[in-house]
C-alpha cells in the first residue's frame, strides 16, 4: 500500500473511494489543489461549507469530509446563498462544472456576482458535458464535436470571467490544470477573498472531449494547456488575433467592496434603530 | 405593526388579509428566514416579510426566481433556519424539482402557494384551486407531502403556525395551499399566538458527531439532519442516500429509503389530519372542500338545512395525506347516500374521496373554473337536481 499524503485526512477515502472520475481527468488534480489551498489556510474543517449541483465536477462534495452539499443541477450558488446569509461566519465553497455554472446556472452565476455575497465559486471548465456522455456546453470551442454537435459546434463559446467581471464579482481569476500551483495559489486567494470569488479552472476530459476531438491521451491534452495558456501580463501586449485561440490566465479583479451579508446587517441595524425611535 | 384593538383578553384585533395573516403566522411561528419572487396573488406576503423580518433579527432576500428563492430556503435550513418562501402557481411549478430536493435529504421549510387559476399565466389575479393535485405529485417520484389549507383569515394565521410546527416535527416541506380569494380578502384576525407560543426551534442531534448518523431513523422514522456548521459533518445529497448520508444503489437500501419517505409521515396520519365538520351527524348528503370553495359551500349547507334537506360539510383542513379512513367513518355513521366534491378547478379533490368511499356512496362534482368563486346558490341548485333527479 502506497504512503498516505497529507491530504487525505480532508478526504472520505474510506467511505466512498474510488471517485466517479475518468483515468487522466483533471477534476481530481483540482481536488487535491483546493484541499492544500484550505490545509494552507488551515480553515477548520467544521467552518467549510461545500456546495455543488450537479456533473462531473459537482461529484466532488462526496468524496471531502467538510460539511458537503450536493444539490440540483445548476442550483447549487442558490443554496450557499442561503447557508451564507443563515450561517455569515462560515466559509462557503461551491464547485460548479461549466454547463452547471454557465448554462442552467447563468441566473443564478450573474446575480450572486451582483450581490457579491461572500461565496468562493469554483467553475471547473472542460468544455463539455461529461457525466452525460459528451454533449455540446455553452464553452465548447466553435467547430469542436460532440455528440449533439456531431458535425462541429456552430454555438458561440462563454467566456466565464468575462461574465464574471461584467456581473460584478470581486475576485475573478483563471488558470489551468496543467499549473497546478498557480491553480492551489488562486484558490487560496479567492477564499481568503471577502466577497464573490470565482476561479475558472481550464481541465481536460480525455473520455470525451478528447475522443472526440483528435486524442483522448490526458498527456497531450495536458500539455495542449501549456502551450495555449498566456498571463495576463502577456497577452496584454498581444494582438486579438494572436489571442484567438489562447486561455488567459491571471488575476482579473481582485478588489475590496461591499459584501452583501455585511450589508445586511447594517441594514438590520438600520431598521432597528428607526423602530426604537 | 399598526395601531390595533384588542380582545378583553388582550390579544391583538386586526382586519387583515389573508396573506397579511400568513406572515404574522409565520412571525409569531418563529420563522427567521424568507426567500421570495414576487408573484400575483401572494406578493403582500413577500412584501410583508421584507418589512417584518429585518425588525425581528430574521433574513428576507428576494432572489432572481422562484428556483433561487427555494434554493436558498433549502439552504438556509440546512444551515438551521426556520425557513418559508410564498408563490403562486407558476412560481410553484418552477420550485418543484427543488421541493423534490427538500423531500429527499428531510429539511424542514414552509412553502404557500395562493392558488392562481392555470395552465401557464391563467388569470393571474382571479381564484383557482387548481394547485390541489401539484401541492402533492408536484415533483417527480415517489413521496408522501403534507398540504394544509384555510378558509378563512383567521384560519390562514393559524394554519400557517401550524405549518411551521408539522415541518419541524416531521422533517420535511409543508405547502400552505390557499388562493386568491383567501390571500386577498379582508377579515377580523385576532393574533392569539403573539405570547403564549413558543416560536418552533430546529431539532439539534444529542449524540458526540463519531457516533452521528444524519439519516438513522428512531423509531417514529423522523430523522432530523443536523444543521450545517455546527460540528456534524456529513453528506447532503438529492441521490438516494444510505443513513450516513451517501449515495447508494443498493436496492435494500433503496426501498428503505423510499419507504422511509412514505410511512414517516403515513405512520403519523391522526396527528396530522384536520378537517371541519357541519351537520354531519345526520348528514344524508354531504358536501367535501376546502379553502374558498368550503366558505360557499358552508353558506349551501345553512340555505338547504333551513329548507330541511339532511346536508352537511367536512371543511378539509389538511389535504394531503389525504383522510382516506376518517371520510368513509364520517359517511358510515351518518348513513350518507351521496357525497358532493365543490372545488373551483376541473376535479381534483374528487379523485382521493372517490377512492376512499365504498361503491355505494355517489360521489358528484360541483366545479367552477372562470375564475370565481363558488355561489352558494350554484352549489344548493345542484346539489337538489342530483337529490331530486
Amino acid at each position: 500500500m502506497h504512503e498516505l499524503t497529507d491530504i487525505y485526512e480532508y478526504l472520505r477515502w474510506r467511505k466512498r473511494f474510488p471517485t466517479v472520475w475518468c483515468a487522466g481527468c483533471g477534476i481530481g488534480s483540482i481536488m487535491g489543489a483546493i484541499i492544500r489551498g484550505i490545509k494552507d489556510l488551515a480553515i477548520p474543517k467544521d467552518d467549510i461549507a461545500f456546495v455543488a449541483g450537479i456533473g462531473c465536477s459537482s461529484r466532488m462534495p462526496v468524496y471531502l469530509d467538510f460539511n458537503t452539499l450536493h444539490t440540483t443541477h445548476g442550483r447549487a450558488l442558490t443554496f450557499a446563498t442561503g447557508i451564507k446569509l443563515h450561517r455569515p461566519n462560515m466559509n462557503v465553497l461551491v464547485v460548479s462544472g461549466d454547463g452547471d455554472a454557465l448554462a442552467i446556472g447563468g441566473n443564478h452565476f450573474i446575480h450572486a456576482a451582483r450581490r457579491n455575497i461572500d461565496i468562493t465559486l469554483i467553475l471547473i471548465n472542460n468544455g463539455i458535458y461529461g457525466m452525460t456522455g459528451g454533449q455540446v456546453a455553452p464553452t465548447t470551442p466553435l467547430g469542436a464535436r460532440t455528440h449533439t454537435m456531431p458535425y462541429g459546434n456552430i454555438d458561440p463559446a462563454f467566456d466565464s470571467v468575462e461574465l464574471a467581471l461584467a456581473a460584478g464579482a470581486s475576485f475573478v481569476a483563471r488558470s489551468t490544470v496543467y499549473a497546478i500551483m498557480q491553480t492551489t495559489n488562486y484558490i487560496k486567494k479567492a477564499i481568503k477573498h471577502i466577497g464573490f470569488s470565482m476561479v475558472e479552472i481550464i481541465s481536460q476530459c480525455p473520455t470525451q472531449y478528447g475522443r472526440l476531438n483528435n486524442t483522448a491521451n490526458p498527456r497531450e491534452l495536458l500539455l495542449w494547456q501549456k502551450e495555449h495558456a498566456v498571463p495576463l501580463a502577456t497577452a496584454k501586449d498581444m494582438s486579438k488575433d494572436d489571442l484567438k485561440g489562447k486561455i488567459i490566465t491571471g488575476v482579473f479583479r481582485d478588489t475590496r467592496q461591499s459584501e452583501y451579508t455585511e450589508t445586511y446587517r447594517q441594514y438590520v441595524k438600520k431598521v432597528q434603530a428607526e423602530m426604537e425611535e | 405593526m399598526p395601531l390595533h384593538r384588542t380582545t378583553p383578553e388582550g390579544y391583538p384585533v386586526l382586519f387583515a388579509q389573508g396573506n397579511e395573516a400568513c406572515v404574522y403566522g409565520a412571525i409569531h411561528a418563529g420563522c427567521n428566514f424568507f426567500a421570495g419572487y414576487p408573484i400575483t396573488p401572494s406578493t403582500e406576503i413577500t412584501e410583508g416579510m421584507a418589512r417584518e423580518m429585518p425588525r425581528f433579527n430574521g433574513i428576507f432576500i428576494q432572489m432572481e426566481d422562484e428556483i433561487a428563492s427555494i434554493g436558498a430556503v433549502i439552504g438556509a435550513s440546512a444551515a438551521g433556519a426556520v425557513a418559508m418562501s410564498a408563490t403562486s402557481g407558476p412560481g410553484f411549478s418552477l420550485m418543484q424539482e427543488n421541493i423534490g430536493y427538500a423531500y429527499m435529504v428531510q429539511l424542514p421549510l414552509v412553502i404557500v402557494n395562493v392558488q392562481r387559476a392555470g395552465p401557464s399565466t391563467g388569470l393571474p389575479t382571479k381564484l383557482s384551486q387548481g394547485d390541489t393535485m401539484q401541492a402533492r405529485w408536484g415533483t417527480h417520484g415517489d413521496y408522501t407531502a403534507i398540504v394544509v389549507a384555510a378558509a378563512t383569515v383567521q384560519e390562514t394565521y393559524n394554519v400557517t403556525i401550524r405549518a411551521f410546527q408539522l415541518a419541524e416535527r416531521f422533517s420535511t416541506p409543508v405547502v400552505v395551499l390557499l388562493d386568491e380569494l383567501i390571500g386577498h380578502m379582508r377579515e377580523k384576525l385576532v393574533l392569539k399566538e403573539i405570547k403564549r407560543l413558543t416560536p418552533v426551534q430546529r431539532t439539534f442531534p444529542k449524540i458526540p458527531p463519531e457516533w452521528y448518523f444524519p439519516y438513522k431513523e428512531p423509531l417514529d422514522m423522523v430523522a432530523h439532519p443536523a444543521p450545517v456548521g455546527e460540528g456534524f459533518r456529513y453528506s447532503m445529497t438529492g441521490l438516494i442516500h444510505d443513513k450516513s448520508g451517501f449515495p447508494t444503489a443498493i436496492p435494500s437500501e433503496v426501498n428503505h429509503r423510499m419507504e422511509i419517505l412514505k410511512n414517516k409521515i403515513m405512520m403519523h396520519c391522526q396527528d396530522i389530519w384536520n378537517w371541519k365538520e357541519h351537520y354531519t351527524e345526520d348528514a344524508k348528503y354531504l358536501i367535501v372542500a376546502y379553502g374558498s370553495a368550503a366558505r360557499a359551500a358552508r353558506g349551501a349547507v345553512e340555505t338547504l338545512r333551513n329548507r330541511r334537506i339532511r346536508v352537511g360539510l367536512i371543511d378539509l383542513k389538511t389535504i394531503w395525506p389525504f383522510p382516506y379512513r376518517p371520510l368513509p367513518q364520517i359517511a358510515e355513521k351518518a348513513k350518507t347516500k351521496r357525497v358532493f366534491v365543490a372545488e373551483n378547478n376541473m376535479g381534483q379533490l374528487i379523485h382521493p374521496v372517490r377512492e376512499a368511499l365504498p361503491q355505494n356512496i355517489k360521489v358528484h362534482g360541483i366545479r367552477r373554473y372562470d375564475g370565481y368563486s363558488l355561489d352558494p346558490y350554484e352549489i344548493v341548485q345542484l346539489v337538489k337536481e342530483k337529490i331530486y333527479a
